[in-house]
């Protein structure tokens, strides 16, 4: 980003223009600025230029304690913050190497996959309206608030939660949760199939997102996408069941990859599908974990205070954009040393210019919503 | 994956790599000024040849002298009983008194394991980047460079991705002194509002 | 000379007949009399337009749509009045709204632009029938006259774009022009399937056909057919969903309308209702029977389905209600399509237009030439 990105324009041809998408613009999902190089409609190349969020989240975290890090994990990716403290608190405590009473594990899962439903379901409608369907868009955040209604039963906070900490989860379940959450999936069921009736057979959005924005599978690795994006285009690599963490194991779920069905394997279409089952797998997993929640105290295994030992840890989470990784330095006092965050919507992104070359600037946005990015990790 | 599959792995690529780089070292040094990348010849002379892969207990990971990392990258990539075919992360750090490391993790999506390679190096080093190797390393080394200041070589395209492009500076150094004025606009040093 | 020009100068002659007014001036108060009349409908057409949209995009995404302003006290409640006032408001903030104009626009281009497109709406105006004997004038190029003036406006758009020096802009100017100028083409040709048959431009006699017949739609499956290319081809001369690529609030922000604001954005949105609601009447004139009532959808002169005292349900009032339904029903289908489909990319749009309706609009036109020397 700056300013001198907007004199350069030696290399330009004659005939292109360059067009500035963003940073305010409503399709790029938050502050992303996106110089597209275009020859008429088509796009020839495209530079994304971020940073207009960035907040230098691995300082601060340089200057916290360990406990003081998880609001500000929370801040990251603002759509799955649950994800986010997950994520953090799995690599602190393989940091600490602790063992977590089952129970607090339990709650994290289910935790989790509300949290991974209510994120697609945000990446879904905003994908339609990327598209140029709005209803969807009013549909899903309609139903995600309703997961975050139980969030805020759950802990008092609807977007950014601090949670789940280090050794365990700040408050146990309330004794309604259970209950609200069986509720919700019950209805939520049934809301799933009218999105499928709205969006997903649709003739004009399948004519603008199948066969658009195709990430061949060996590409995708290459560029580093993960999660959703990747599952897309058939590579089954979901860290839930590749590399387990937490209790994953414990349940049974299939990792939906993505087919081809409508056009390519890959496409954006084949992206959004495998989101719309993975709501549905998400749900099997809650209801398996609601059905054989152990009791217990959940603050039991949690340390008095975190000083781990020297060293340091790479730790990966399956978040609902994909491969979060935390590289934590530990020099044996209660601060971090260095703490690094690999986002995936940041690596998600960069495959962008790859992919959307040669496409339309209509296929931008739907690339781009495809992807499922947020701004807040990318910047950091 | 187990810790010990994932040892037993990295034993083999202590024996391996060494092996691979001797003979192609001499090569790739032309083949790589070729290709427009400076190799400081004289800087890597300097490290004894067991020297330039290490096991680190410590951290289960291997380090890496800077000098032949992207051939140890390229056939960490490469080689079939590896195939570490997707970077997950680089991670910069500061090790205090100018030297600064670098932290690659990678993972084999056919093979299921996954490595940590450790570079450690002077702050004024040119690292090879392994941008050609994995394409993913392209925006993770210029957030590197841009956040901890660690020069690349061979980088296709480096800018910073983070900050402004006219930043000063390297944040994540230990010995950042932010700026007192960006662009005429004073910074707020007084924190008392938040902490 | 059954237009209300005409009847409202020999009306005003004969009212002023003993004032000794000239009789130029006479026919000036004739005109513009018409012309108040329609700037009316055009500001009420999109005040309850733009409500209706509200209220049923709302419906269809399960919220409420405009709740709070109310008119003279009265709120409504959450039911379809709340809110009445809503798009009142909107009006008169849009009227007191500053008018931004870009240092590097073109200023007179872009002051000049919106009159166009409103102009292009206004005159249209003058062959579009409400009822039996209520048009400005009824001329015998009645629907050449339509379709050539509701195209008027493409001009304005590509004015707006240009002027407005921003990319965005005229990427949607663009877009539009390649749009409207397309669509222009199946839209002609299927209503010449209605000049074919009736043998007429005039807006009376092709009603007076169906009134005699049926409704032209179901004429023959081609005139069916016909319609269908109509409408939808009339949907995407009105920029809307799923063909509004020059707007595309997700691509292009607000394309040609970007560099907008206040009232000369006003005369954009009033355009567009407008344009809304001419193709809605056109359609239902020429293909919906116009302001003949639903029971003389058909006219079989030898079975009598239909009493004869249904056919009360006609005549100039009545007509009038008739084809508002009709044309409103329209309006909801399209608002209907705007809220439920996705939008489709530039090429898609060419294709259906080019490769898709022009070749089935020519084997209609062949089709009923035929089926017209065979029945």
């Amino acid at each position: 980003m700056g300013i001198d990105n907007l004199q350069d324009n030696s290399s330009i041809k004659a005939d292109e223009m360059v067009l500035n998408m963003g940073p305010q613009h409503p399709s790029t999902h938050g502050v992303l600025r996106l110089k597209i190089h275009t020859d008429g409609e088509i796009v020839s190349k495209i530079d994304p230029i971020m940073g207009y969020l960035h907040r230098c989240f691995e300082k601060h975290c340089e200057n916290l304690s360990y406990e003081q890090v998880v609001p500000f994990v929370d801040r990251c990716d603002y759509l799955a913050s649950m994800h986010m403290d997950h994520a953090y608190s799995l690599a602190v405590e393989k940091l600490l190497d602790i063992e977590l009473p089952e129970r607090v594990e339990y709650i994290r899962v289910i935790i989790a996959e509300l949290q991974r439903i209510a994120s697609h379901l945000v990446a879904i409608g905003t994908f339609g309206l990327d598209v140029g369907a709005i209803t969807p868009f009013t549909w899903t955040i309609s139903d995600r608030e309703r997961v975050i209604d139980l969030f805020e039963a759950l802990c008092g906070a609807r977007l950014l939660y601090n949670y789940i900490w280090p050794g365990g989860v700040s408050h146990d379940l309330s004794p309604k949760f259970i209950d609200r959450t069986i509720e919700f999936l019950d209805y939520f069921d049934k809301k799933y199939d009218e999105y499928n009736e709205l969006l997903t057979g649709n003739p004009i959005f399948i004519e603008r997102t199948a066969d658009v924005g195709i990430i061949p599978a060996d590409v995708g690795v290459d560029y580093g996408v993960t999660g959703p994006s990747l599952r897309g285009s058939g590579v089954d690599y979901d860290l839930r069941k590749t590399d387990p963490y937490s209790i994953y194991e414990k349940f049974e779920f299939e990792v939906p990859v993505g087919k081809g069905e409508m056009g390519t394997v890959g496409d954006c279409w084949d992206r959004y599908w495998v989101r719309m089952l993975e709501m549905k797998e998400s749900m099997k997993i809650v209801r398996q974990a609601i059905a054989s929640i152990p009791d217990g105290d959940v603050h039991a295994a949690m340390p008095k205070r975190i000083r781990p030992k020297k060293g340091s840890v790479y730790s990966r989470y399956e978040s609902a954009r994909g491969d979060v990784g935390f590289y934590i330095i530990s020099n044996g006092k209660n601060v971090p040393v260095r703490l690094k965050m690999r986002s995936p919507a940041f690596c998600n992104l960069s495959i962008l210019s790859e992919v959307a070359e040669g496409w339309m600037i209509s296929d931008v946005c739907t690339i781009l919503g495809s992807l499922d990015i947020v701004l807040g990790e990318i910047d950091r | 994956m187990q810790p010990d599959d994932i040892l037993k792995i990295l034993q083999q690529i202590e024996f391996s790599a060494p092996e691979v780089k001797d003979p192609t070292l001499e090569g790739s040094t032309e083949e790589a000024v070729a290709e427009g990348d400076i190799v400081e010849e004289s800087v890597s002379d300097k490290v004894e040849e067991s020297d330039r892969l290490l096991f680190d207990e410590d951290s289960q990971s291997i380090m890496v002298d800077y000098s032949i990392w992207l051939d140890v990258a390229k056939e960490l990539k490469g080689n079939k009983d590896l195939n570490f075919d997707y970077l997950m992360c680089i991670a910069s750090y500061d090790l205090g008194s100018d030297r600064l490391g670098l932290a690659y993790n990678l993972y084999s999506n056919h093979l299921k394991h996954s490595l940590e390679v450790k570079i450690e190096f002077e702050s004024s080093v040119e690292v090879p980047s392994v941008a050609s190797v994995w394409r993913t390393a392209d925006w993770h080394e210029r957030e590197a460079y841009d956040m901890m200041g660690t020069l690349f070589s061979g980088h296709p395209d480096m800018r910073r991705i983070l900050l402004a492009s006219d930043w000063e500076g390297h944040p994540l150094r230990k010995d950042y002194k932010e700026p007192d004025y960006y662009r005429g606009v004073p910074v707020p040093k007084d924190k008392t509002a938040w902490e | 000379m059954s237009s209300v020009v005409g009847s409202l100068n020999e009306l005003l002659v004969s009212l002023f007949s003993d004032i000794s007014l000239d009789v130029s001036f006479l026919f000036l108060l004739a005109v513009i009399i018409p012309g108040v009349v329609i700037f009316l409908i055009m500001t009420v057409n999109a005040i309850v337009a733009v409500y209706m949209e509200r209220k049923v995009s709302a419906f269809m995404q399960d919220r409420l749509g405009p709740m709070e302003v109310g008119i003279f006290g009265f709120k409504g409640g959450k039911k379809f009045w709340g809110g009445i006032g809503q798009t009142i408001a909107d009006a008169i903030k849009l009227l007191v709204k500053e008018d931004i104009i870009p240092n590097d626009a073109d200023r007179f281009l872009m002051i000049l632009a919106p009159f166009i497109i409103f102009i292009g709406a206004f005159v249209t105006f003058i062959g579009v029938p409400f009822s039996e004997g209520l048009i400005i004038s009824d001329f015998n190029i009645g629907i050449l006259y339509v379709i050539a003036m509701s195209s008027v406006g493409v001009i304005g758009i590509i004015l707006a774009g240009w002027s407005s020096n921003n990319k965005w802009s005229l990427y949607g100017a663009m877009r539009a022009a390649a749009q409207i100028i397309s669509y222009e083409i199946p839209i002609g040709l299927s209503l010449i399937l209605v000049v074919i048959v009736v043998g007429s431009l005039e807006m009376s006699e092709i009603v007076k056909w169906q009134a005699d017949n049926r409704w032209f739609i179901i004429h023959s499956p081609f005139a069916m057919l016909g319609f269908f290319i109509f409408f939808i081809s009339g949907v995407a001369e009105t920029n809307r969903v799923p063909f509004d690529i020059p707007e595309a609030e997700s691509e292009l922000v607000a394309g040609w309308m970007t560099e907008y604001s206040g009232f000369r954005w006003a005369l954009f949105f009033l355009s567009e209702y407008t344009n809304m609601l001419i193709v809605c009447i056109i359609a239902s004139v020429v293909f919906l029977g116009g302001w003949l009532s639903p029971f003389k959808i058909i006219n079989l002169p030898y079975v009598d389905i239909i009493p004869d005292s249904f056919f009360i349900l006609d005549g100039f009032y009545l007509g009038l209600f008739w084809l508002l339904i009709k044309a409103i029903f329209l309006i909801f289908v399209m608002m209907w399509f705007r809220w439920t489909f996705p939008r489709l990319r530039v090429d898609q749009l060419m294709y259906l237009c080019w490769k898709v309706f022009i070749p089935f609009a020519l084997g209609n036109l062949v089709f009923i030439c035929i089926w017209e020397l065979l029945f």
